[in-house]
């Protein structure tokens, strides 16, 4: 019996550190960014009052339009990648053809170049495309990342929807892409979700091709913006703007999680049992 | 409504050969059964009828238009899928109409068929379900109604009862019994690897074994006159007891055959001798396993058996009912 309770108590001891440990940065942050001067480098764990000034500072200039980029790009990417992700899925999983294992791989081996490595030939790339210093830029080179894991994760997913389903279909006179469309798409919400929120988040965070492929500022993304933000004099670390313009990024990831969050549990886990 | 003509179909994955050169027709408004042990080809060859296979060579007819590259949809078919194959997010009307929607029918038109047929197989209450929300034997009617929606010429049946328990099974066949005589005119291929509902639903069975027709002809027809060994042996439950040597060469073959229903027991005199091995007493029948000099033999007997194991008896096959095959296995008359 007293084990039993220790169990519990060890369990929500454990729970408890986890939730501190992944909570307390952005609770830190939140602190820090209602506060202004040499309050800020006072350690306190509760908030001394209210002060928004960071915020307005934060959000004047070309933050807002920086905001809009990131949704715009982080959109895009997601949008793009599902798309080609999803009929990707549907050929790689549902025809058999020469070379479709060796694709694959190929496609997973695109994954394991770090960004570093494709840097400077990436860069010529977009110089001759002449997407240099616009979103595109950013948006074709996001998907570098984002399809590969797409593909892979809607492909193994597609496999194990029933082919009597489709053959169903295929009787009734639905042709490929309203089998996609009709019939597929709603049966793979819970992939689509995590894939597509998995992909929002890479594109939401990613720093360094956006610092590459653009110029000016107001092509540039939120995380960009954040890191160039700059004090009053060089000496100066301005904290409290960097602060609130993390919570306000930060805000619209939190958001979506939540209103998915059910959908992506189900996702993880489907396509691992028959079910 | 169509007559379906084969013309030396083959069917090839690979290096493997799965149907061997089939030559079959099927005439309208029949219901055919193609039925054989696993592995036989009977869903492929349906496959190939349905056109979700491609025939690797020679030529299929459907009313005399070779339809060998039409697509499914085109052919004027509808199948039954032995997993039922519902959609799984649309509800059961939805599955019905799914097909009729696709082919731009008009929505009157589509709910008046839909309802029809719901009406047919009692379906109209679960209209707003979901096919999580049915049992196993009303998703297949569900199936079988969405079939039918279509207004195929050519009905197609996939191993449908295979995912039902015995009891299920027996009601949903006897319901499609009476589906197919509603439906006069609709040409029905049924596959199975069960004989019971083959020789009760068909009016034509096709056997087939290693992607090859063995024999086609009428339930009563393969029961009397089965044309080779597999075939003599694959229809009738139990089998056939097959015996070979001195009462074959006697009888001027190579292999003597006798069904289990043919073989009278006397416990005095006859003209087998042998010992009862074992014995199943269903109530309604009974069937003894009795060893002798042929090997092990079937005896059906009608009623409760009181003869023991171990116990001697006489075995006479009804002379009427012998069956004669040569040495590749052909039937002699």
């Amino acid at each position: 019996m007293l084990w039993t309770y220790t169990k519990t108590a060890l369990f929500y001891a454990l729970v408890c550190f986890i939730v501190f440990v992944s909570v307390f940065p952005f609770y830190y942050a939140i602190l820090s960014s209602i506060e202004t001067g040499t309050a800020l480098f006072e350690v306190n764990y509760l908030p001394q009052g209210l002060d928004f000034t960071n915020y307005k500072a934060a959000l004047a200039g070309s933050f807002p339009r920086n905001l809009l980029n990131s949704v715009f790009v982080a959109t895009c990417v997601v949008a793009l990648s599902l798309l080609l992700g999803v009929t990707a899925a549907f050929a790689l999983s549902r025809f058999k053809f020469r070379g479709r294992g060796l694709l694959l791989m190929t496609i997973l081996g695109v994954s394991m170049f770090p960004q570093i490595a494709v840097l400077a030939g990436l860069f010529e790339l977009v110089r001759f495309t002449g997407l240099h210093n616009t979103l595109w830029a950013l948006i074709f080179s996001y998907m570098i990342f984002t399809l590969p894991f797409t593909v892979w994760i809607l492909t193994t997913f597609m496999r194990e929807l029933p082919v009597e389903i489709e053959e169903a279909a295929i009787v009734d006179g639905a042709t490929p892409w309203i089998i996609i469309r009709r019939v597929f798409l709603p049966l793979m919400w819970p992939a689509l979700v995590t894939t597509g929120l998995l992909a929002f988040i890479a594109a939401w965070n990613e720093f360094l091709f956006a610092l590459t492929f653009t110029s000016s500022n107001a092509q540039r993304t939120v995380p960009v913006a954040i890191g160039l933000l700059s004090g009053s004099s060089q000496y100066e670390v301005p904290w409290g703007p960097i602060m609130a313009a993390s919570v306000v990024v930060t805000l619209p990831l939190i958001v979506l999680v939540l209103i998915f969050q059910r959908k992506i549990i189900s996702g993880l886990t489907a396509g691992g049992v028959k079910g | 409504m169509a007559n379906i003509k084969l013309q030396n179909i083959r069917k090839s994955f690979g290096a493997v050969d799965v149907i061997k050169g089939v030559d079959l027709e099927i005439h309208k408004g029949e219901f055919m059964v193609f039925v054989g042990p696993s592995g036989c080809g009977k869903s492929t060859l349906l496959r190939l009828i349905s056109g979700l296979e491609d025939i690797t060579s020679g030529t299929m007819q459907f009313d005399d238009v070779v339809v060998n590259n039409l697509a499914p949809s085109k052919r004027g078919i509808a199948m039954v899928f032995q997993s039922y194959a519902l959609y799984p997010h649309m509800k059961v009307y939805e599955n019905m109409a799914f097909g009729m929607q696709l082919a731009n029918a008009t929505p009157e038109d589509i709910k008046d068929r839909v309802h029809k047929a719901a009406d047919m197989l009692q379906l109209t209450p679960l209209l707003d379900r979901l096919p999580k929300q049915l049992s196993g034997g009303q998703r297949q009617r569900v199936a079988i109604g969405r079939a039918i929606v279509r207004d195929p010429k050519v009905f197609l049946f996939d191993e449908p009862l295979s995912n039902l328990d015995a009891a299920l099974r027996v009601a949903t066949r006897i319901e499609i019994a009476k589906l197919s005589r509603s439906m006069v005119g609709t040409t029905i291929i049924y596959v199975t690897h069960d004989q019971v509902e083959a020789m009760t639903l068909a009016d034509r069975i096709c056997v087939l074994d290693h992607g090859k027709v063995e024999q086609v002809g009428t339930p009563m027809e393969l029961y009397d006159r089965p044309g080779n060994v597999f075939v003599a042996g694959f229809i009738g439950s139990p089998k056939m007891n097959f015996l070979n040597g001195a009462i074959a060469e006697k009888h001027k073959c190579h292999t003597y055959g006798i069904r289990p229903e043919h073989l009278t027991l006397a416990k005095s005199k006859g003209a087998l001798k042998g010992i009862v091995d074992y014995s199943e007493i269903l109530g309604s029948d009974s069937f003894l396993y009795v060893e002798t000099e042929y090997g092990l033999l079937t005896v059906r007997q009608i009623g409760k058996s009181t003869i023991k194991n171990g116990e001697t008896v006489y075995l006479t096959p009804e002379p009427e009912n012998i069956h004669r095959f040569d040495k590749d296995g052909k039937r002699i008359d």
